[in-house]
């Protein structure tokens, strides 16, 4: 594998992060920082709307409110004659659901892995690393058309490819943080001291390797949810009625002379969505890891 | 240097075998009966027995496996369930399609990244520079698909500068062919550009720094050598690194890029296959991409290695 840094996510550097660091306390330096904060309150704003979904849209996603392809409604009617509103706050929804869901799988089961490799080592290690290597063979977006077109088109199996596919992301920060903190002193202390391998797992190295992986839960949500748009783009995640926002540029594109906005308002909040996530996680890298402060800003 | 070879050669190698295997586990995630699965309720149990037969259902698992694997060595990829064509007759001139539109896209966003890259890193936080690491985040956050369909609703629909047309290959007409090859391209490109610029400013900002560079610096050397020869080469390292990830990337994305221009690449293929559960093809084009991924891989560690005068072995 090429040493390289996997996506614009970059490796992180290996020196023990200093979440605590620096002078001032960590939400008066994030709100400190502009982009930081507005990027974080777009998307608590989009995180209330999803979550409020069916309360805050004004109709049924499945309900004909109007004559299709007019200007009815706030942002207009579609094909079928739905509200385009209400399918846009559903489909945040099920988007959001999907890749938040897919980036947990991800984050539990490849952090458990990199945990493991980088503490016990030797043979353990070198067969969860290769096998690192090995999903990272794939490009993932094909892996993960064969496998939903293998299983079947579902959200659940959605969220379990693209959960496995982001696996790795995790697996090697925890597994580079893990190797160069496992013989620091505190750590060799407990030890000294008996504690059990899962303890000194769970309590003394898990929260010092903490920072990298809150960056990386931040940018992998951006890679889902277009992983999720994608999908559902080409017909193999959301399954109609059911809107998400692939589905949802995916049907726009039949429409491109007779009604634009069918596609250009789920193009621009999959956009919108994309860019607060990598700015706001881009900040949160700049914030809780003193070596890249200012790199990449 | 022998030592490494042998070793990442050795790795590709066990990579290739995990991943043929992986591929051939694939077609035994499907539920039920595959044959059944894939000709449809409507087919009688005649049909499904023969294509059982054609799919080596029928043989024991372990004879399946060492089935596939000397298939493959003999360039066997299976045949199609549907057109009954052995996949080998279709797969090389969609695998040069979608390269094509790979490496052009690929060779786009090098010189573009490079170049602004450069000027941000050397002007950093001078208004320029503010304006491409604002445009670049944007750029990284486009999903592709969004951009292929929005270029296609200015440029085809809105202003019909490059109106959609059939595919036509470079050796029938040339100019049609480079008409067509733009906005795939474009769209490729576009994210890639931007992770490159950023890498390549990260990259030199850190290399402006350091101490060669002070040296060549106060040995009187004119600013633009010390950059071209100092920092921009030594910052190219982790650029050509960060290339092989992008190739991953942009031979994924090419699925999404084909699919809305009609591009008859590998990932074409791979939709058609999916629509109609045509699984040997399924399975063909997976292994296919991965193993150009490994490949590439390959060939950009080596490439590190050689152009990175401090790597030794140890």
């Amino acid at each position: 594998m090429a040493t390289a840094p996997e996506s614009v996510a970059q490796a992180l550097p290996d020196t023990p992060s200093r979440a605590n660091g620096g002078r001032k306390p960590f939400f008066k330096r994030m709100l400190a920082n502009r982009r930081t904060s507005v990027a974080g309150a777009f998307l608590l704003l989009i995180v209330v709307v999803a979550v409020l979904a069916p309360l805050i849209a004004p109709h049924d996603y499945r309900d004909i409110v109007g004559k299709p392809l007019t200007s009815g409604g706030t942002l207009g009617i579609d094909d079928f004659g739905r509200d385009v509103l209400s399918r846009l706050i559903i489909g945040l929804r099920t988007s959001l659901g999907v890749a938040v869901s897919a980036v947990l799988v991800a984050g539990v089961i490849g952090v458990a892995l990199g945990l493991v490799a980088g503490y016990v080592g030797r043979w353990v290690s070198t067969i969860i690393m290769r096998g690192i290597d090995v999903l990272l063979s794939f490009p993932p977006i094909v892996l993960a058309i064969a496998v939903v077109a293998i299983l079947g088109p579902a959200l659940v199996n959605v969220v379990l490819v693209i959960g496995v596919l982001y696996i790795p992301r995790f697996t090697r920060i925890v597994y580079s943080q893990v190797l160069s903190i496992r013989s620091m002193e505190y750590v060799e202390a407990s030890k000294i001291m008996g504690t059990r391998p899962a303890d000194i797992l769970a309590k003394t190295i898990l929260p010092n390797v903490s920072a990298p992986i809150i960056v990386q839960l931040s940018l992998s949500v951006s890679f889902a949810i277009q992983m999720e748009a994608g999908l559902s783009f080409l017909g193999l995640g959301a399954q109609p009625p059911l809107p998400s926002l692939g589905t949802m540029v995916g049907a726009g594109r039949d429409f491109l002379e007779v009604q634009p906005t069918l596609l250009i308002y789920p193009s621009v909040l999959i956009i919108l969505v994309v860019l607060a996530l990598n700015v706001f996680g881009d900040g949160m890298r700049d914030l809780l890891d003193p070596r890249h402060r200012g790199k990449n800003s | 240097m022998r030592r490494f070879l042998v070793r990442r050669f050795g790795q590709a190698i066990v990579q290739l075998l995990l991943v043929g295997s992986i591929v051939f586990f694939l077609a035994r995630l499907i539920p039920g009966d595959p044959a059944r699965a894939a000709l449809g309720d409507a087919a009688t149990e005649e049909q499904v027995a023969l294509t059982r037969a054609a799919m080596h259902l029928d043989e024991p698992f372990l004879g399946q496996f060492l089935g596939f694997w000397a298939r493959l060595f003999q360039g066997d990829l299976g045949t199609s369930m549907i057109s009954g064509r052995a996949v080998m007759q279709d797969l090389p001139s969609r695998i040069g399609n979608s390269l094509e539109l790979v490496l052009l896209a690929l060779a786009v966003s090098l010189v573009v990244g490079i170049v602004l890259g450069r000027i941000a890193a050397t002007r950093a936080d001078k208004p320029a520079d503010h304006a491409l690491v604002a445009g670049s985040i944007f750029g990284i956050s486009l999903p592709v698909f969004v951009v292929g369909t929005l270029l296609l609703l200015v440029f085809a629909v809105l202003f019909p500068i490059l109106p959609p047309r059939r595919f036509t290959s470079p050796w029938e007409d040339p100019v049609a062919h480079l008409q067509i090859l733009i906005l795939p391209v474009v769209t490729l490109a576009a994210a890639s550009c931007a992770v490159i610029t950023r890498m390549t400013r990260a990259a030199m900002l850190e290399t402006l720094n350091a101490d060669y560079v002070r040296t060549a610096r106060a040995k009187g050397l004119a600013e633009k050598r010390v950059i071209r020869r100092h920092a921009l080469r030594t910052a190219m390292l982790p650029v050509v690194s960060m290339t092989t990830v992008e190739l991953t990337t942009l031979i994924g994305s090419t699925v999404l890029v084909e699919t809305i221009f009609g591009w008859p690449g590998m990932s074409s293929l791979l939709m058609n296959a999916v629509g109609q559960r045509d699984y040997p093809v399924i399975q063909a084009v997976v292994l296919a991409a991965a193993t150009i991924v490994i490949l590439v891989n390959l060939v950009g560690d080596l490439a590190v290695r050689v152009l990175d005068p401090r790597a030794e072995d140890n």
